[in-house]
């Protein structure tokens, strides 16, 4: 039986922090074979990250390693001193990280840190070392690697920079390579390519992989085996095919669960059928978005031509009273511009929004009818909320600037029910928002939306940010509400298989653009324009794993 | 590049403008010119002649313009107090002043580098410690106190180094330096060091705080997990990376030792633009005040000017034009 | 922070929290607690500063009234009794004048303009860097603009200016009444840009955040929207400069009354006492130099520890 190459045994890890011990990593083993890819999939604060920083020796002070092994190929490394450890790195053990924008030294060109770190490891000259950078990046997909080498890093693009740094992960041949979450910070449409990138190179280069992620589908459709990890430890182990069909631990059970696909499943909206569209309770007519670019504030005063970017290009649609309307897009897509003008806080360059036959943007009139009438729910759940401000007063914002409750008890009594309608003891609201979890703060947001008794929603990327386990919760809460108050809700997000369950329609925003709308099957199950088509097959199918 | 350096240099002569704005306003409306320059018992008949010959009674823009014209040519006026031409009075005492700053600066850049690189790298060593007390309590200090207790340690107590003045100085065409003679090198010493260690602490927990932060990126992260050598990392990625901002802030900071040696100077009683300066405000002496205004602005233009140049020679993210990638 | 989840069904028990609770087990006292340089340099400035406020009460003579001094009791050293048999803990100057007094009153000065000084940059700052922060363009670039010229200039020299214009402007016979004041908004005037540039910055910050946003999409009043929304998240930094502002403030006011150009002789501050103490250092009068120069230093320090250590407590990175 082979050895394996990697193999962890009742790994600890450890930060003191003020009088108490935080165990990021309690007890965790598993193994990975040569030229395996194993995939450590958990929630935030898993400890899937920190237990790849141990086996490559990266740990941030005060954290340490406070009990178990680590061996590279039977030889046990995380006893080693500083000195030898930094031998094995990059030689034996390689390592992706996120975000590639912040990987690379952006004051060197891609040529200088390829050709150094290959020379620290390998035994070649400045000519021999270049060259193999160039096939390098040629290898990850580079084109014209020959000249690009000579680039600095702030000249790629977000995919192409992770190539690069997949290339210098594995320029001088190591055995393990361990990426941690290395998509997470690139588009949807650039992410399946980058993992079938980091699939070749190591699978050329003879390297086993562990990949860290919370993205259920990357791991299927990339990876051998898997590894469920939740609060430090390890919940369950085995090949990715078993453990998506065949789930035995009920942790594992709720995480696969809860990963949406686009398939059309139960209780997901019913598709709208075609309204009448001059009577829709929201229309947008040829809403256009122009920003200045280059120059800065005194340029403006300067004569002469000012470069225009259009952000919002004619996007025009319709929603029905109580229906969501999903915006779907990548970043970049201009959906967020459209949502802020929609909502009031960025004025169109041309166009209209109705909202029940007013034009919000008609000077003072539209501001009122505007105010009352739609409110926004936020995708950062920890920057939506005033972290000063205690939750009922948050909550109360809304209600006492539009004058709907005058005196405290009323104030009070309102709070309260809206707590409970989102599912949280109306005691939390003498509370702050910092005391509570990701969840719980976006449905504190919900509440707040609310408050202000409003009939139509914007919901931005509302659960992007949140763990997989609790989107499912959020997203329910949302649709129960929208029942029981009637609400229209615009859904923007990029998330296909979240729009897929909650919209009645969608439209699909490109560069600007709205190149395809129309009911939710429709678009989804027959999709007319090429872009949708694209987006469509990028996203993974856990149903294919076989 | 060349786009860049024209637009920086219109900035530079707008902001010499509104200086010269201020300066003009000052001059000419602070106290009372006709006053200091005429005798007490002056007729309405000597005011007027005086104020026509001045060009005091032109309009408002003529006046600036004149103002700004003669300062282009180094005319500013005569010091009320001294009787003499002001420029002369400032090219006289210049190089004295600048020569001060020059070696304080040098002082102050060397010594902060070294010392900010040390304690950002060895951070828990107790010498790092006591570095930063040191450092903590070298800002606490006013600058004449620390001249101060320099003379009294090594002037009073032990008769090492002169207390006060330049020592003898040497004329090189307009230029009278104290740097070719012994006396005028021991003169220059305690001042210099005075001068310089509150620029010394400041560049030193500057280059400190920058390099670690810098420490804390992901691309000094990536390039450990890569196995670069300690040596590769701290001083050729951390340290450049930590240069760029430090180029800024330590460029202007030594662009204010030439209006912090006002203290240094007066302390040590050096003959430099500084205490001219603070003699002049004693004085209510606007036309020296006025000067000393343009003259220091224009110091600090020309420094921006410089450290613009160089922060775009050496970020390579400001000459390509960063597009955003996606 | 670890994150507990919760299934949504389960309603959160809550306890009260208190914001004094909140603040007890907050990390900066925790931090204050554990840093005994901090709790040492604290104290030593609550006693300075008390001793400063209660000059009047406490201090054992009255140095600035004429009729009570005695030439004949100047040049006492420390520790000792005068010709006239008074008894001066610190010694005397050579006036007669009592050491131990006449630090108390400086300090009184020194404070004095240091606190107003400091209270004057710290709300044209915050005031000026709220507004840039939040409105953006033109008036932003332009108040920025003021900002990175003046803070490139030292505050010596800014003051120094300020001061010499106003003694211009304002007639001889007014000038001794007006200095404290003419210093204190030169000072003021000195140190504003700090504040404003970094208020300026958190500002940009918070606006991007969506709390932000809730509140400008209910049309809330924009000024409201500042004070209570991005001020009371701002304020982290600007204490921390406010503390730092104060050193700074005191030793500005120091030197300018060391270089004569501060507070009017009939008011000196310590800067004005270690100008006089310069003159005996040659003669070995030590003491008239020494003490004044030891407060000034310990009352500068005890605040910059403060300061220092409030901003490592603040610093979110470090936690």
């Amino acid at each position: 039986m082979t050895e394996p190459v990697l193999s962890i045994k009742d790994l600890v890890v450890e930060f003191p922090f003020r009088d108490d011990v935080f165990r990021a990593v309690d007890g965790v083993s598993f193994d990975i074979m040569p030229g395996e890819v194993v995939g450590v999939v958990g929630e935030s604060g898993a400890g899937k990250s920190m237990t790849g920083s141990a086996v490559i020796g990266l740990i941030e002070r005060p954290g340490h390693i406070a009990g178990g092994e680590i061996r590279l190929k039977g030889m046990r490394i995380d006893n080693l001193s500083e000195e030898q450890k930094a031998k094995l790195r990059g030689k034996r053990i390689g390592m992706v990280f996120q975000d590639p924008l912040t990987s690379l030294n952006p004051l060197y060109t891609v040529g200088k840190q390829l050709v150094e770190t290959i020379r620290t490891h390998l035994p070649l000259n400045e000519a021999e070392a270049r060259q193999k950078a160039i096939d390098l990046l040629t290898e990850a997909g580079i084109p014209k690697a020959a000249e690009r080498i000579d680039s600095y890093p702030h000249q790629f693009s977000g995919g192409m920079r992770q190539r690069v740094v997949i290339a210098l992960a594995i320029a001088a041949g190591p055995e393990l390579i361990i990426a941690d979450e290395p998509t997470s910070a690139l588009d949807v449409s650039v992410q399946a390519q980058i993992i079938k990138v980091l699939k070749k190179l190591c699978a050329s280069h003879g390297a086993a992989v562990m990949l860290i992620t919370h993205d259920m589908g990357v791991i299927a459709q990339t990876a051998d085996r898997m590894v469920v990890m939740h609060h430090g430890k390890v919940v369950e182990t085995g090949t990715v095919g078993d453990i998506i069909r065949r789930p035995r631990e009920p942790y594992t059970v709720k995480l696969i669960e809860s990963i949406p696909t686009i398939v059309r499943q139960e209780g997901a909206a019913v598709p709208s059928v075609a309204a009448n569209d001059d009577k829709a309770y929201v229309q947008v007519k040829a809403l256009v978005r122009d920003f200045e670019i280059g120059g800065g504030s005194f340029a403006k005063l300067l004569p002469g031509k000012v470069e225009m970017f259009r952000a919002v290009n004619e996007v025009s649609f319709t929603i029905n009273k109580g229906e969501t309307f999903g915006l779907v897009g990548e970043s970049g897509s201009g959906k967020s511009t459209c949502a802020k003008m929609i909502v009031g806080l960025v004025r169109p360059s041309s166009g209209h929004i109705l909202v029940d036959g007013h034009d919000i943007w008609a000077g003072g009139k539209g501001h009122q009818e505007r105010r009352k009438r739609v409110q926004m729910i936020f995708q950062d759940p920890y920057a939506s909320l005033n972290p000063r401000w205690r939750v009922k007063d948050i909550i109360a914002e809304p209600m006492r600037t539009l004058d709907i409750a005058r005196n405290r008890t009323e104030v009070d009594q309102r709070v309260a029910e809206l707590l409970t309608k989102v599912r949280l003891d109306p005691s939390v609201m003498r509370k702050f928002p910092h005391e509570f979890s990701g969840g719980q703060r976006q449905r504190i947001a919900i509440a707040r939306a609310l408050s202000s008794q409003p009939e139509f929603i914007v919901c931005d990327e509302p659960t992007s940010a949140l763990d997989v386990s609790v989107q499912a919760q959020v997203l329910e809460l949302m649709q129960a509400l929208q029942e029981e108050f009637g609400l229209t809700y615009l859904l923007i997000s990029h998330n296909l298989a979240v729009v897929r369950q909650m919209s009645n329609a969608v439209g699909v925003l490109h560069n600007g653009v709205l190149v395809e709308k129309g009911p939710t099957d429709q678009i989804f199950d027959n999709p007319q324009a090429d872009y949708t088509r694209m987006l469509l097959d990028a996203v993974p199918d856990i149903s294919k794993v076989a | 590049m060349l786009a860049f350096i024209a637009r920086r240099l219109l900035q530079s002569v707008i902001v010499m403008l509104v200086v010269a704005f201020i300066a003009f306003l000052v001059f000419r409306y602070v106290g009372d010119p006709l006053a200091a320059l005429l005798s007490q018992d002056a007729k309405q008949a000597d005011y007027d002649a005086a104020r026509e010959r001045l060009g005091l009674d032109q309009p408002f823009y003529v006046q600036f313009f004149y103002f700004v014209a003669n300062a282009l040519q180094g005319q500013f006026g005569i010091s009320y107090r001294l009787q003499q031409p002001v420029s002369q009075l400032i090219l006289e005492r210049l190089p004295a002043t600048i020569e001060l700053a020059f070696a304080s600066s040098i002082i102050a850049l060397v010594g902060g580098v070294l010392l900010g690189i040390y304690t950002a790298l060895r951070q828990r060593a107790v010498s790092t410690g006591i570095i930063m007390t040191m450092s903590l309590i070298g800002v606490s200090l006013p600058t004449f106190l620390i001249g101060i207790g320099l003379i009294y340690v090594f002037a009073v107590e032990l008769k090492w180094l002169p207390s006060f003045g330049r020592g003898e100085v040497v004329q090189i065409g307009w230029w009278r330096t104290g740097l070719l003679t012994q006396s005028g090198l021991r003169s220059l010493i305690l001042p210099a060091i005075t001068l310089s260690l509150f620029q010394l602490t400041l560049i030193m927990r500057l280059v400190r705080a920058e390099m670690l932060e810098v420490m804390r990126t992901d691309y000094i992260r990536f390039a450990r997990a890569r196995g670069l050598s300690k040596r590769a990392i701290n001083f050729g990625h951390a340290l450049k990376n930590t240069m760029v901002p430090v180029i800024t802030i330590t460029g202007l900071q030594l662009g204010s030792v030439i209006a912090f040696a006002i203290i240094t100077e007066t302390v040590f009683q050096w003959p430099g633009v500084g205490s001219l300066f603070v003699n002049s405000v004693a004085a209510v002496d606007v036309p020296v005040m006025a000067a000393y205004l343009v003259f220091v602005a224009l110091v600090f233009v020309v420094i921006n000017l410089i450290v613009d140049i160089l922060y775009f020679i050496v970020d390579p993210r400001l000459r390509v034009g960063a597009k955003t990638g996606r | 922070m670890t994150d507990v989840p919760q299934s949504p069904d389960t309603p959160v028990l809550a306890a009260k929290s208190s914001r004094w609770k909140n603040f007890v087990q907050s990390d900066i006292v925790w931090s204050y607690r554990h840093s005994p340089i901090t709790i040492v340099a604290s104290v030593v400035a609550a006693l300075l500063i008390l001793m400063a406020i209660f000059a009047p009460w406490l201090a054992p003579y009255n140095p600035f009234n004429p009729a009570t001094l005695n030439l004949m009791d100047g040049f006492t050293p420390p520790n000792s009794t005068s010709m006239s048999g008074k008894y001066f803990t610190l010694g005397t100057d050579s006036q007669g004048r009592d050491m131990l007094s006449t630090i108390m009153y400086g300090s009184r000065v020194s404070l004095f303009v240091g606190v107003m000084a400091t209270l004057f940059a710290m709300v044209m700052g915050v005031g000026l860097g709220l507004v840039s922060g939040y409105v953006g363009g033109v008036v932003d670039a332009i108040i920025m603009r003021v900002a990175d010229v003046q803070l490139s200039f030292p505050a010596i020299l800014i003051a120094l200016l300020i001061f010499g214009v106003a003694r211009g402007i304002i007639p001889p016979n007014q000038q001794e009444g007006t200095a404290v004041w003419v210093l204190i908004v030169a000072i003021g005037l000195a140190n504003w840009a700090q504040f404003a540039r970094t208020v300026r910055g958190a500002t940009m910050v918070e606006r991007q955040k969506d709390y932000v946003a809730a509140a400008r999409i209910l049309g809330v009043n924009p000024i409201i929207i500042l004070l209570r929304h991005v001020l009371p998240n701002v304020m982290g930094p600007v204490l921390v400069i406010g503390t730092i502002g104060l050193a700074l403030a005191i030793i500005e006011e120091a030197t300018l009354s060391y270089l004569g150009v501060g507070v009017p002789p009939t008011q000196p501050s310590l800067g004005t006492l270690i100008r006089i103490g310069q003159q005996f250092l040659f003669s070995g009068e030590w003491w008239i130099l020494l003490f004044p120069a030891a407060t000034l230093i310990l009352l500068a320090l005890s605040v910059n520890l403060l300061g220092d250590w409030l901003r490592d407590a603040l610093n979110p990175k470090l936690r």
